[in-house]
């Protein structure tokens, strides 16, 4: 049996970027900052792509909700050898309020649609940090899901999924289809050769809309307030251990 | 006044328009041309998508595979170059507007400047020279003029990444002057015999091959020079002195000796006694993307200067803050941004086959200048920590030096934009002619 393997990547601020919160404090500076695909979801291509090299899977499809520069992330995708694109297209203005929940019906909505056994996402954002996305599709299509993927392997219409737990590794199998979600250490992303982003071009990228999926986009959460971190204080210097220990005791840290 | 102002505006909205809209010449490179200038004016963007992911592609190998190492080879004063140029060859980036036969990609040359700047985010000067020798300097002659054959022996491998190639140009007795080299490759039956010595020769440590130009004639001195590729295990071929550089020390460079160095007469690229016409041509992309990839770094001096000077703090507020180092940051990045526009109207105008021989003048100048400015304005800035090695203006600063000499010094730069200029006196170059007569 050979897999049709759904993808998901997101459109995040590149993880070098300095983060700065906008004034209204509703939300951080988006505009002419630089963005890049979020990596976990690079990671979750990068399984997807060997599987299929490994002809488990048969077709690889890469899927981004966002604004219209999305489709620059799915074109990274696709050099990477994913097969086909699909863009769900969200203003850059809803953006900010999409939750893990509206993404999660569109995945399942689109693993159905287009008969996906395998869906495979990041374990999280590195904007928003929600770790909900896989398990909310899961839930939705109601298959078994596997997240936190270190290592996966297929046996028999199984898939043997190592995951990192706070223990250690548990090792699961999971009956397909199922829903896969990437942690770091799952494989290291190759960069895109030039020969494979200037094929890149050619493959296709089926736009929708999230009401063509029947998905309605209406809010269950609220953003109060984003603050920045709180600055690190400047250090000083102590004469020895003892003095050291007492500061460390009067600061209620030992 | 305001009706001025509005008449004014109007007229230069209705010749700009008239710029995009109005009628082109039918020859069709100028359509070309206009076409590639227009698009870049219409969108503001230079790059297309496609640009981008060479370059965030490019950068993601270069943060893995070469930055990790760059200090530890600035130390060595060496860098393996066979590894390093294996990885880009296989991810492609070795033949960017190479033929498709040969393993290249037959883009045109605004991709190939995408790449140059690209390589700019290497963090030395070193690295990206080696690089460029290898898809710039050494190569152009061969891809454009070179038989079957000897693409197929050298240009297949070096855009592979399995070949290392060099330049051999320079000379102890000539530099600026390409055209009074000394060494000599004469005919023997089927063979050229070679004699004589190269200098400075960038990767020629650990080349495989070098392209080099040599008299294989009397006669003309423009006339009587052919460029040849000369396999490096050839016997005859010593290679000695590692030469201690200021700067630039991961590229290894090279003085070369050839004694009787025996090679087939068919490794001439193109057609005998032209080498000194294919050289010249060759330096128009070596000077081009020599240039593109300065941006890069001139950038990150600057920002790494703002960096640092928004922290340290002197006479109680931020080194920053004085309007002498803020405004003179401003003023470099408007310089560098000029350079980056220049680079794009010369590719933009090669690409439609124009003749930009003046306009890279230009740009090489300019380069050299803010590799010089740049640096020192910037290093000054960080005080005492400047002077030392820890960082990477003080780097640039010793690198970018070399911008001004290699590839044509400044001043060569300068007599070629008079000579197209018409302001190059001529009794210039009839001493010259005597000069060489009475030493030969
Ligand atoms: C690190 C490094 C790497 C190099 N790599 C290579 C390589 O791979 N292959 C290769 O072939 N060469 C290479 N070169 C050589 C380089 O191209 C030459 O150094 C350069 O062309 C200058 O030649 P020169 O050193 O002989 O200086 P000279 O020709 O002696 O010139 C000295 C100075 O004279 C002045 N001058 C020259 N001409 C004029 C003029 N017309 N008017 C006024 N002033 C003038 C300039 O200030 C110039 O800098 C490299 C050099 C260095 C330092
Ligand atoms: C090789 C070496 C040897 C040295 N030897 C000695 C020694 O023997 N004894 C000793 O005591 N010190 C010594 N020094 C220290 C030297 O005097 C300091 O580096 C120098 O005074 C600059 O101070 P700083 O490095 O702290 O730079 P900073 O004070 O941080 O200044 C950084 C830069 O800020 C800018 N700046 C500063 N003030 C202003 C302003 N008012 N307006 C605008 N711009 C400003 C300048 O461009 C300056 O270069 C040495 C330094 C070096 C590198």
């Amino acid at each position: 049996m050979s897999l049709r393997v759904l993808v998901g990547c997101k459109r995040v601020i590149d993880y070098a970027v300095k983060i700065r919160v906008r004034p209204d404090k509703l939300g951080v500076v988006t505009d002419g900052v630089k963005h890049s695909m979020n990596p976990f979801d690079e990671i979750a291509i990068e399984e997807a792509v060997r599987l299929k090299e490994k002809k488990i899977a048969k077709e690889v499809i890469a899927v981004s909700c966002g604004p219209t520069q999305a489709q620059e992330t799915i074109r990274t995708a696709l050099a990477m050898g994913a097969d086909r694109g699909i863009h769900v297209e969200i203003p850059a203005k809803e953006m900010e309020k999409l939750e893990p929940l509206h993404v999660s019906k569109i995945l399942a909505k689109l693993a159905e649609q287009e008969q996906a056994e395998l869906v495979i996402v990041g374990k999280q954002a590195i904007d928003d940090d929600s770790n909900a996305t896989a398990q909310m599709t899961a839930a939705l299509l109601d298959w078994p899901q596997a997240t936190f993927a270190s290592k996966l392997e297929k046996t028999d219409g199984e898939l043997e999924v190592t995951r990192e737990v706070d223990g250690g590794l548990e090792t699961i199998k999971v009956k397909l289809p199922a829903v896969v979600s990437s942690d770091l250490r799952l494989n290291e992303p190759r960069y895109a050769t030039l020969p494979n982003i200037m094929k890149a071009k050619k493959k296709k990228i089926a736009k929708m809309k999230p009401k063509d999926l029947g998905v309605d986009l209406a809010s269950h959460l609220e953003v109060v307030e984003v603050v920045d971190p709180p600055t690190r204080e400047a250090g000083i210097k102590v004469e020895d251990v003892d003095t050291l220990v007492t500061k460390l005791k009067d600061a209620g840290r030992i | 006044m305001a009706t001025a102002t509005r008449l004014t505006s109007r007229y230069w909205t209705k010749t700009f328009l008239g710029q995009i809209t109005g009628v082109t010449t039918t020859i069709s490179r100028r359509t070309l041309v206009t076409t590639c200038v227009r698009k870049w004016q219409a969108s503001g963007e230079f790059y297309s998508e496609q640009h981008l992911q060479l370059q965030s592609s490019l950068k993601k190998l270069i943060d893995v595979e070469i930055n990790p190492h760059v200090d530890q080879w600035e130390k060595e004063h060496r860098f393996p170059a066979h590894e390093v140029f294996k990885k880009l060859g296989s991810a492609g980036f070795l033949g960017i507007s190479k033929p498709e036969e040969y393993g290249g990609l037959g883009l045109d040359y605004g991709y190939t400047v995408a790449f140059a700047e690209a390589l700019g985010s290497i963090h030395c000067g070193g690295i990206p020279m080696a690089i460029s020798v290898q898809t710039d300097m050494a190569t152009p002659a061969l891809a454009k003029f070179g038989s079957d054959y000897l693409k197929e022996t050298f240009l297949r491998p070096t855009i592979a990444g399995d070949m290392v190639v060099c330049l051999g140009v320079s000379e102890p007795g000539a530099g600026s002057d390409v055209a009074g080299i000394g060494t000599t490759a004469r005919r023997q039956g089927d063979d050229l015999i070679i004699n004589g010595q190269k200098m400075w020769i960038t990767n020629g440590f650990q080349a495989d091959w070098m392209c080099l130009l040599a008299n294989t004639s009397e006669g003309s001195q423009h006339r009587n020079k052919s460029l040849i590729c000369l396999p490096m295990n050839t016997p005859g071929i010593h290679r000695t002195s590692r030469i201690e550089k200021i700067g630039m020390h991961s590229s290894d460079t090279a003085q070369i000796f050839f004694e009787d160095v025996r090679v087939p007469a068919k490794n001439i690229i193109g057609e005998e006694g032209m080498g000194f016409t294919y050289q010249m041509l060759q330096f128009q992309e070596e000077r081009l993307v020599g240039s593109a990839v300065c941006l890069a770094p001139l950038d990150k001096c600057i920002a790494d200067t703002i960096n640092y000077t928004s922290e340290r703090k002197v006479f109680g507020q931020p080194v920053l803050n004085n309007q002498a180092v803020h405004y003179t940051l401003a003023e470099l990045e408007t310089e560098v941004e000029a350079l980056r526009s220049l680079v794009y109207r010369a590719t933009a105008l090669y690409i439609g086959g124009e003749d930009v021989t003046k306009l890279v003048s230009m740009i090489k100048l300019k380069a050299g200048r803010l590799c010089r400015q740049v640096p020192d304005s910037c290093l000054q800035f960080w005080g005492g920590m400047g002077f030392t090695q820890e960082n990477y203006v003080s780097r640039l600063y010793r690198d970018m030096r070399l911008v001004s000499i290699g590839a044509g010094a400044d001043e060569v730069m300068l007599a070629i934009i008079c000579k197209y200029a018409g302001t190059l006196p001529k009794v210039a170059s009839s001493l010259k002619k005597k000069e060489r007569q009475a030493s030969n």
